[in-house]
């Protein structure tokens, strides 16, 4: 077992309960951006319901190749998160696989961010920004695209703040300032990164993939 | 009390399993492309979403541990899932049932 004492903070009188509380205070976290997400999700349906036909043509637009490429990196990188939470809460000593996992995710974070900076760039160039010199005609296609970079622009700053929490992981946990060992934020912040990578997951399927078969 | 990770003790078994959810996770992706190509009616982009719902559960199951987890933490989940189906369930009746 790892000593805890150095890992225990105020107020819990034992690691079990500082445990337990962190991993109960982050789901409930998890609860509310579920709420928040799924009102911007509600609001997307809503529209689609109203503009069913624009919606379709709206989502053609897009470029499913960097969807499903950004779809196939975030899924791999829960892939590395998961490893690397359950390496570091495993009895044994997993220090260099739990950093090298940590760093993989971090990494597949960033390529995440880089396609998706491709993928606007070519929507600015295509005029898919609602406005006056938007492409498509149907005024329901406006609101897709309104929709699309409001939710994907969120998406995009919960998954940097992920990135900022490994990269904070990786660095004192190379420097030796944290031991990751059973350490209470590791799944705390692999939690987290699994939530922006399931949000992605539904995302997926309302952004990129209506009217491909019309 | 032993928690799975205890009874997994080497990298390798790790690897394997969370290798193998990663490949399900991966066929259900390319399952949901293939299929939106395909013209089913309500069918096609019902199963974008019902893929969708099968590769959240996964990860919300077996990577992010809720399988293994005690009463408590499901509660916490299960709230955000209860509220949001109530959010759909109550604007959805209106919007539905509108006429015209």
């Amino acid at each position: 077992m790892t000593d805890t004492s150095t890992q225990l903070r105020e107020p819990w009188a034992n690691f079990s309960r500082q445990q337990e509380a962190g991993k109960f205070g982050i789901w409930v976290f998890l609860a509310s951006e579920v709420l928040f997400f799924g009102a911007l999700m509600l609001t997307y349906t809503v529209c689609r319901i109203e503009h069913t036909e624009a919606f379709a043509a709206a989502g053609r637009e897009t470029n499913i190749w960097y969807g499903t490429a950004n779809t196939a990196i975030l899924l791999t990188s829960s892939l590395t998160m998961a490893m690397a939470a359950q390496a570091a809460a495993a009895p044994e000593r997993f220090r260099r696989l739990v950093l090298g996992c940590l760093l993989t995710t971090a990494a597949l974070g960033l390529a995440f961010l880089v396609v998706k900076g491709f993928e606007y760039k070519e929507d600015i160039d295509k005029h898919l920004v609602p406005g006056s010199h938007f492409a498509l005609p149907q005024a329901g296609a406006q609101l897709f695209y309104g929709l699309y970079w409001l939710i994907t622009g969120v998406h995009a700053v919960h998954l940097s703040i992920g990135i900022v929490l490994v990269s904070r992981l990786i660095l004192l946990g190379y420097l030796r300032k944290i031991e990751l060992r059973e350490n209470p934020e590791v799944e705390v912040t692999a939690l987290y990164w699994h939530l922006v990578d399931i949000v992605w997951i539904f995302l997926y399927p309302l952004i990129y993939l209506p009217g491909r078969a019309s | 009390m032993t928690t799975p990770n205890e009874k997994t003790s080497s990298a390798s078994d790790l690897w394997r399993l969370n290798l193998l959810i990663w490949a399900t996770l991966m066929a259900l992706l390319f399952a949901s492309l293939a299929l939106a190509y395909v013209p089913m009616g309500f069918l096609t982009p019902a199963a974008g979403i019902i893929i969708g719902f099968a590769k959240a559960g996964l990860v919300v199951f077996l990577f992010m541990e809720l399988a293994s987890s005690r009463a408590l933490i499901w509660l916490a989940a299960l709230s955000g899932l209860v509220f949001v189906a109530a959010l759909f369930a109550l604007t959805l009746a209106d919007v539905l049932s509108r006429s015209g």
